[in-house]
C-alpha cells in the first residue's frame, strides 16, 4: 500500500548531548543569577546604609521570608504539578484568626494545641481546594480563585470587624513568635525545616516524583499508572496545610490578627515561586529554587525604604517580576527549541 | 481457532530470569507439532468495539505467541488502533475475550495490562520531557532505599544497563526533552524490558526513524524476541514487515480476514485481503482528461529551517499533481508553507501571478488556495462546533451582509455543499465530532470547495475513511480538476497516487528528488525516489 | 445565538424555527430564569428591592461588572483570561486623580483614561501572543503591576472634588426619572458585543479558537491578531470603567474597584461561558451579572453583612464550574453502567454494529463505517 523500504541516512550521533547540555546550564545559570542578583541588591543597599546588615535588621529579614517561605514551599508543590493555589494567604488569614480566637477564649489551652488547631484549618481548606480540582476537575485557577474569597470572606465574617490584640494571647504564645534560637529566630528554623522536608519528598520520594510527572505530562503519567487525582489532592493538602502554620506564625508574630491578615500574599508566593524558576507549566523547578525567590523578594522589600525608594513601588516590583521570570522562562524555550531545530535542519 | 485451554500448570510462562523474563517456550512459531499448542501469551478472541455509532472493532482477533513476531496490518481505518488500545487496557472492548496464558481476564485501566506483562510503544511515545531517561524508565516505580527514599544510584546504574543491553547508550541522566523520536522509542523499550514484558505491542513505531534509526530498533527488538518475548508489529511498510515478522494477521473494517505465515503470503495477497478486492481495481481515475491549462501555482526556492529547503514546482489548471514520499519527507510542511500557516524562510508562492505573503494564509484564500488539512481532527476541524459553523468558517465574511451574519445564510450554504456531497449527518447543528470519519473529510471538503479556489491542496484525503468514501473523495477530486482546479495531492498510498495523478513530485528528507509524468511514474520508481535507493529518473 | 433568533424564525424554514427551545435549553437559559425568579422572589420578600431608588442604585453598581464581562466574555470564549481588568481600572482611576490634580480638563481627561486602558490592555497583548505566554500568569503578573503602579501615582491618598457636572450626570438619572443616565450608553456597548459575538464573523471565528485554535488558524483565521486587539478592548473598556469609578464616587484611589476581578470572572462563568474556551453567549452573562449584583444587593438591603455575599460570590464561581462537570461525570457513569448491561459477554450471534447503545466517550473515532 504504502511506499515501503526506509531511507538510508546518515546517523546523526555527536548532537544527542547538546540539547541537554543547554537546558543544564540554563537551569544552573537561573540559581545562579539569582544568587547574584540577591548579592548585588544587598552589597548596594548596604552601602547605601551600613545598618542594612545589623543583626537586627537581618533578623527582620529572615523572620519576613519565614513566612513567604514557608508558603511558596506549598506552593511549588501544587505549580509543579501544572496546579496553581490563589487561596494561601486566604487560608493563612483563616489559620491566624482562628488560632488566635482559640487562644484568646482558652487562655490554659496548650500552645502546641492551639498551633494544631491552625494547621488543621489549612488541612482542611487545603482539602477542599484538592477534591474540588483533583476530583471535580475544576481548573485549579478558578477553584483557587472561588476559596480566595471563600475563606476570606468566612474571616471576616468570624471576626465581624474585631480584632484579637497582643494582649489577649498567652506570653509563651508571643514569646515563641520572636524566640531564638543561636541568634536566628525560631520561625525562620520552622520554614527552613519544612523546606528541607518538601525538597527531600519532591525530589527523594516516588509520590513527589509524580508531581513532576503529572506536571510534566498528564496524559503519559496516566498511562504510566499514577493515581494522578491522589497526588494532585495530596500537594493541595500539603499546601493547605503550610499556609495553616503560617498563620499560626503569623499570629505568633505579630500579635494583633485581624480578618486581614495576609491579605495579597498570594501574589508574593507566586511570584517568589516563578521568579525561583519553578515552571508555571509545570513539570520543572525546584523548591529551592523558589527559597531563593521568596529571599529575594523579601530583601527587596526591605531594601526599597532604606534605597529611598517610595514602598509603594513594592507591588509594582512583584508584577513586574512575575512577568520577567515567565518571560525569560520562555525565551529560553525558544532558543532551546530553536537550537535543537537548526542541528536537525543540518541533515540533507 | 486453537479454543483448547490447557492446564495452566503446564504451561507455566517458564522460569523467569532475573530481568523476569520467560525462558523461550519450545513451541515453534510457524509449525506447532503438537496437538495441543501452548498457549498464546496474549490473544483476543471476537473482540467488538464501537465508539458511538461507529463500530471500529467487529469480531477481531489475534494471537501473540512467545518468541514470535506477529505483523498486524490493514487499511487505514481497519481498526488497528483501537485493537491496539484493547491490549493497552486503554479501551476495553464491549464483547470478546481477551486471554493471558489462555485464561480469559480483562484489563480495566493500563496499568493492569501493564501488570500482566504487555507493554505498547506508540508511534511517538509519551515520555516525561521534564524528567532524567533514568526517570522516565522508572517512572511511578523507581527503586528504593532507606526510609522509602528513592536510590537515584540504583536507577541510574540500572537505566544505564538496561541501555547498553539495547546497545544504546544513553546518558541516563540527561532530560528527556531534545531526544529524538527514535531514542525516545528506545527508552520506552527499556522501561518495557524493566518491566518485566512478555508481550510488547509497537504501534507503526518506524514511521518516523531513518534507515540506521530502523535497522537498530530491529536488531534491538530481535534480541528480545530471541528471548522470548512475543512482538507485535503493526506497520504499512511490507519490507520492514517481512524482515521482521514471522506471521501476519489481516483486519478489515474492524474484522479479522486472515491470520498465517508471512513466508507463504505475497505482498499482492495482503493488499488484496487488506481492502478486499484486487488492487488493480481501485483508484483508476474517472472522467476525461482535457490538456491542462495555463500555470496557476508556482512555487520557487521554498526553505523552511529543519522541514524541507529549496523546494520549487508549478501546477497548471486542470492538473492534478501529486506530492509522494515518506512520512517525514516534509511534504505536509510545504503545503503548510504554501498556504501560509507556517511561515517560510525564504522562498517565493505565485497564485495564478500573484504573489503570497509571508505567513498570511487570509491573502492566500483570498487569492484562490484551498488546504484540506493531513490532520483532519486538529487542524480541519472545530469538532465540538456544528457542521454547519465548521463548513461555513473560512468563508463567514462572504456570507455576512453588511459584515452581520444574518438570516441563515450560514446554514443555507452549509446545507447546500452538504447535500452536494452527500454528508451524511443528524442536524446541522450537531457537533461534527459525532460523524464518522469519512462524513467529517467530506465537511472539510465541503468548508473548502465553498471558497470556489483555484488551487486545491489535499493532504492525505483518504486517509482513516472508508473505502465507499474513499472512492467518492476520488471521483469529487477529479471533477474538480476537469473543472479546471489545480490540484496538489499528498498522499501516502501509492495506488492513490499513481491512480490519480497527472504528474508524480517525490520529496525526500527535506528535498524536491523527482518529478514524474503519468506515462513513467510506476511504484518502483517513486519508491525508489522516496528511499533514494538509486538514482532517481 | 439568542440574537439572531428572531430573523431566522421569519425566514427559516418551521424545522430551524422549532429549534430555538432546544438550544436556549443550556445552562445560560438556567440563569436567566434563576435571574429572573431572583429578582421576583426579592422584591416580595426584602423590604425596598423593589424600588425604583433601589432599582437605580442596583445599576449603578452592576454597571462596572457588566461593563468589564462585556470583553472578558469574548477573551474567556477565545480560550484565554483577563485577570488585570480591575487594576487596569484602578491605575486609569489613579491616572485621572493624577491629571485632575495638575489641572487638566475632564474633556481631555477621560479620553486618556480609555486610551490608558488601552496601552495597558496591549501591554497584556503584546505579553500572550507575540511572546505566547499563558494568559492566566501574564494578567496575574499584570494584575499586580497595575495595582502596584496605581499605588506608586497615588500612594494611600485619594483625589476628589471632581468637576460637579460630571459626577451629577455620572449618578444622574435620564429626566430625573429613575432611570440612570448611563442606562443608554451600557446597552449600546451590550448591543454591540452581543451583535460581535453571536452575528459577525469575527464573533465565529472567536469560538471557532477558543475550541481548537489550529483548526481556527488552518481556515483563515488570524488568531494571534484577533486576541491581541481583544486584550486592547477590554483594556479600553477597563480604561472606561476607572473613569465611571471614578466621577460614581466622585474619588480616585489606588484600590479603587480592587478584587472586582473576580466578581466579573464570576460573573461570565456563572453566565454559562466555558472556561475551556468555545462555548458561551452574552444574554447568560448578562444574566449572570444581574443575578450576582441583585443577590448582593438583596442580602445587603436584607442586613446580611457583605462578607456572606463573598463567600456566595466564591461558591458560585466553584459551582459554575463543578456542577457540570459533576453532572457530565454521573451521566458518563449512568451510560457506561447501561452499555454494559445491554451485551452478554459472548452472545452465539454479534448483533448488527447500529443497534448498540451509543457509548458515552465521543472522543476518538477510526473512522470505520
Amino acid at each position: 500500500m504504502t511506499v515501503t523500504a526506509r531511507p538510508p541516512e546518515p546517523p546523526k550521533e555527536g548532537r544527542r548531548r547538546g540539547g541537554a547540555a543547554l537546558l543544564d546550564a540554563v537551569l544552573r545559570f537561573r540559581a545562579l543569577g539569582l544568587v547574584v542578583a540577591l548579592v548585588l541588591l544587598v552589597a548596594t543597599t548596604w552601602l547605601a546604609n551600613s545598618r542594612f546588615l545589623s543583626a537586627q535588621s537581618v533578623r527582620d529579614i529572615l523572620l519576613s521570608t519565614a513566612l513567604t517561605l514557608l508558603l511558596a514551599c506549598g506552593m511549588t508543590m501544587v505549580v509543579v504539578g501544572r496546579g496553581i493555589d490563589l487561596s494561601v494567604a486566604s487560608v493563612l488569614g483563616l489559620s491566624a484568626f482562628g488560632t488566635a480566637t482559640v487562644l484568646a477564649d482558652h487562655p490554659g489551652l496548650p500552645v502546641p494545641l492551639a498551633a494544631l488547631v491552625g494547621v488543621g484549618i489549612g488541612a482542611a481548606c487545603g482539602a477542599v481546594n484538592g477534591v474540588v480540582i483533583a476530583y471535580g476537575r475544576v481548573p485549579a485557577l478558578v477553584a483557587t480563585l472561588g476559596t480566595l474569597y471563600v475563606f476570606r470572606g468566612l474571616v471576616y465574617f468570624l471576626a465581624g470587624g474585631s480584632r484579637i490584640s497582643a494582649g489577649e494571647l498567652p506570653r509563651g504564645f508571643l514569646d515563641f513568635g520572636t524566640a531564638r534560637v543561636l541568634g536566628v529566630p525560631w520561625l525562620f528554623l520552622i520554614a527552613v525545616a519544612a523546606l528541607l522536608a518538601v525538597g527531600e519528598f519532591l525530589r527523594r520520594h516516588r509520590a513527589g516524583r509524580d508531581l513532576y510527572a503529572i506536571g510534566s505530562h498528564e496524559e503519559a503519567a496516566r498511562l504510566a499508572g499514577i493515581p494522578i487525582p491522589s497526588r494532585l489532592l495530596l500537594a493541595y493538602v500539603v499546601s493547605g496545610t503550610l499556609a495553616g502554620l503560617g498563620g499560626v506564625l503569623y499570629a505568633a508574630r505579630y500579635g494583633t490578627v485581624d480578618a486581614s491578615a495576609g491579605y495579597g500574599m498570594e501574589l508574593d508566593i507566586v511570584a517568589a515561586v516563578v521568579v525561583g524558576g519553578v515552571a508555571i507549566f509545570g513539570g520543572s523547578g525546584s523548591v529551592f529554587g523558589a527559597a531563593l525567590g521568596a529571599l529575594l523578594l523579601t530583601v527587596i522589600n526591605n531594601a526599597l525604604p532604606v534605597l529611598g525608594v517610595d514602598p509603594f513601588w513594592q507591588r509594582a516590583v512583584v508584577g513586574a517580576l512575575i512577568i520577567a521570570a515567565i518571560a525569560l522562562d520562555r525565551l529560553v524555550a525558544l532558543r532551546v527549541a530553536a537550537s535543537l531545530r537548526g542541528r536537525d535542519a543540518d541533515v540533507h | 481457532m486453537a479454543a483448547s485451554r490447557p492446564n495452566p500448570e503446564d504451561h507455566a510462562p517458564g522460569s523467569r530470569t532475573p530481568e523476569g523474563r520467560a525462558a523461550p517456550e519450545e513451541h515453534g512459531s510457524e509449525t506447532p507439532h503438537d496437538d495441543r499448542p501452548p498457549p498464546p501469551v496474549v490473544a483476543l478472541r471476537d473482540v467488538w468495539k464501537s465508539y458511538g455509532a461507529v463500530a471500529a472493532l467487529r469480531g477481531a482477533r489475534i494471537e501473540l505467541h512467545a518468541g514470535e513476531a506477529h505483523a498486524l496490518v490493514g487499511e487505514n481505518g481497519a481498526g488497528k488502533s483501537t485493537l491496539i488500545k484493547v491490549l493497552a487496557g486503554v479501551r476495553q472492548p464491549d464483547r470478546g475475550v481477551l486471554e493471558l496464558d489462555g485464561a480469559a481476564t480483562e484489563f480495566k485501566s493500563p496499568q493492569d495490562a501493564r501488570a500482566a506483562g504487555v507493554a505498547v510503544i506508540h508511534q511517538e511515545p509519551a515520555l516525561f520531557p521534564d524528567l532524567s531517561v533514568a526517570e522516565n524508565v522508572f517512572a511511578g516505580r523507581q527503586p528504593r532505599g532507606r526510609f522509602g527514599r528513592i536510590d537515584e544510584h540504583a536507577m541510574r546504574e540500572r537505566a544505564r544497563a538496561l541501555l547498553a543491553r539495547l546497545g544504546v547508550p544513553l546518558d541516563p541522566r540527561r532530560p528527556a526533552r531534545g531526544l529524538s523520536i527514535a531514542d525516545q522509542q528506545i527508552v520506552e523499550i527499556a522501561k518495557a524490558v524493566s518491566l518485566e514484558t512478555r508481550a510488547l505491542v509497537m504501534d507503526e513505531p518506524t514511521a518516523a526513524l531513518s534507515g540506521p534509526e530502523v535497522d537498530r530498533l530491529f536488531s534491538v527488538v530481535n534480541a528480545l524476541r530471541a528471548e522470548g518475548t512475543a512482538v507485535l508489529f503493526v506497520s504499512h511498510r511490507f519490507a520492514e514487515v517481512t524482515a521482521l515478522c514471522q506471521r501476519v494477521t489481516v483486519l478489515r473494517d474492524g474484522a479479522h480476514v486472515s491470520t498465517g505465515p508471512l513466508a507463504e503470503t505475497t505482498v499482492d495477497q495482503l493488499v488484496a485481503r487488506m481492502v478486499g478486492r484486487e488492487p488493480d481495481a481501485l483508484f483508476v481515475r474517472p472522467g476525461k482528461q482535457r490538456p491542462p491549462g495555463e500555470v496557476v501555482l508556482e512555487v520557487e526556492g521554498l526553505s523552511r529551517a529543519g522541514a524541507f529547503r529549496d523546494v520549487g514546482f508549478r501546477v497548471r489548471a486542470g492538473e492534478i499533481v501529486a506530492l509522494a514520499g515518506l512520512v517525514g519527507a516534509g511534504r505536509s510542511e510545504v503545503a503548510r508553507a504554501v498556504f501560509g500557516v507556517d511561515r517560510r524562510d525564504a522562498g517565493r508562492v505565485t497564485v495564478a501571478g500573484r504573489a503570497l505573503p509571508n505567513g498570511r494564509p487570509r491573502a492566500a484564500m483570498a487569492a484562490g488556495l484551498a488546504l484540506v488539512p493531513e490532520d483532519r481532527r486538529q487542524q480541519g476541524l472545530v469538532l465540538a462546533a456544528s457542521v454547519q459553523r465548521n463548513a461555513t468558517l473560512p468563508r463567514a465574511r462572504q456570507l455576512s451582509r453588511f459584515g452581520f451574519l444574518v438570516g441563515g445564510a450560514e446554514r443555507r450554504a452549509a446545507r447546500e455543499w452538504a447535500t452536494r456531497l452527500r454528508t451524511r449527518y443528524g442536524d446541522l447543528d450537531d457537533p461534527v465530532g459525532t460523524l464518522s470519519g469519512g462524513n467529517q473529510q467530506k465537511v472539510v471538503l465541503a468548508k473548502w470547495l465553498a471558497t470556489g479556489p483555484r488551487v486545491l491542496i489535499v493532504d492525505e484525503p483518504t486517509r482513516g475513511i472508508d473505502i465507499g468514501t474513499k472512492a467518492e473523495v476520488h471521483r469529487l477530486i477529479a471533477q474538480l480538476a476537469a473543472d479546471g482546479v489545480a490540484i496538489l495531492l499528498i498522499s501516502s498510498e501509492l495506488p492513490e497516487v499513481l491512480g490519480m495523478a497527472d504528474r508524480v513530485l517525490v520529496m525526500r528528507e527535506g528535498r524536491l528528488v523527482a518529478d514524474l509524468p503519468r506515462e513513467t511514474a510506476d511504484e518502483e520508481r517513486v519508491i525508489r525516489a522516496a528511499t533514494g535507493q538509486e538514482a532517481p529518473a | 445565538m439568542s440574537t439572531e433568533a428572531p430573523s431566522r424564525a421569519t425566514r427559516a424554514p418551521l424545522r430551524d424555527t422549532l429549534r430555538l427551545p432546544r438550544r436556549l435549553a443550556g445552562w445560560d437559559a438556567a440563569v436567566v430564569v434563576l435571574t429572573v425568579l431572583t429578582l421576583v422572589v426579592a422584591s416580595g420578600t426584602v423590604e425596598e428591592f423593589g424600588t425604583t431608588r433601589n432599582a437605580t442604585f442596583l445599576i449603578l453598581d452592576l454597571a462596572p461588572v457588566l461593563l468589564l464581562a462585556l470583553p472578558m466574555t469574548l477573551i474567556v470564549v477565545s480560550g484565554e483570561i483577563d485577570l488585570s481588568v480591575a487594576s487596569t481600572v484602578g491605575l486609569t482611576s489613579a491616572l485621572m486623580g493624577e491629571l485632575w490634580a495638575a489641572g487638566m480638563p475632564l474633556e481631555t481627561i477621560i479620553p486618556l483614561a480609555v486610551l490608558a486602558g488601552a496601552v495597558l490592555g496591549a501591554f497584556n497583548g503584546l505579553l500572550v501572543t507575540v511572546l505566547g505566554l499563558p494568559s492566566l500568569a501574564v494578567t496575574i503578573g499584570t494584575l499586580a503591576l497595575y495595582r502596584g503602579l496605581a499605588y506608586v501615582l497615588l500612594g494611600d491618598t485619594a483625589v476628589a472634588d471632581f468637576a460637579r457636572e460630571y459626577t451629577r450626570w455620572t449618578i444622574g438619572s435620564l429626566g430625573g426619572g429613575w432611570v440612570p443616565n448611563v442606562v443608554p450608553p451600557i446597552l449600546l456597548l451590550v448591543t454591540v458585543f452581543a451583535v460581535v459575538l453571536h452575528a459577525t464573523p469575527v464573533g465565529r471565528s472567536l469560538f471557532a479558537m477558543g475550541a481548537n485554535d489550529t483548526a481556527a488558524a488552518f481556515s483563515g483565521i488570524p488568531v494571534e491578531r484577533t486576541k491581541f486587539w481583544l486584550y486592547v478592548i477590554a483594556g479600553a473598556v477597563a480604561g472606561l470603567v476607572g473613569a465611571y469609578w471614578t466621577l460614581r464616587y466622585s474619588t480616585a484611589r489606588a484600590d479603587n474597584a480592587e478584587g472586582l476581578e473576580l466578581t466579573v470572572v464570576a460573573a461570565v462563568l456563572l453566565g454559562g461561558v466555558s472556561i475551556y474556551g468555545g462555548r458561551g453567549t452574552l444574554l447568560g452573562v448578562v444574566a449572570g451579572v444581574v443575578l450576582l449584583s441583585s443577590l448582593q444587593n438583596a442580602l445587603r438591603l436584607a442586613k446580611v453583612s457583605a462578607d456572606a455575599l463573598t463567600v456566595v460570590t466564591g461558591t458560585l464561581l466553584i459551582l459554575s464550574v463543578l456542577l457540570p462537570n459533576v453532572t457530565a461525570a454521573l451521566r458518563a457513569r449512568l451510560a457506561r453502567r447501561a452499555a454494559r448491561a445491554v451485551p452478554p459477554p459472548r452472545g452465539p450471534e454479534p448483533p448488527p454494529p447500529g443497534t448498540r447503545s451509543p457509548a458515552p466517550e465521543p472522543t476518538r473515532r477510526d473512522g470505520t463505517p
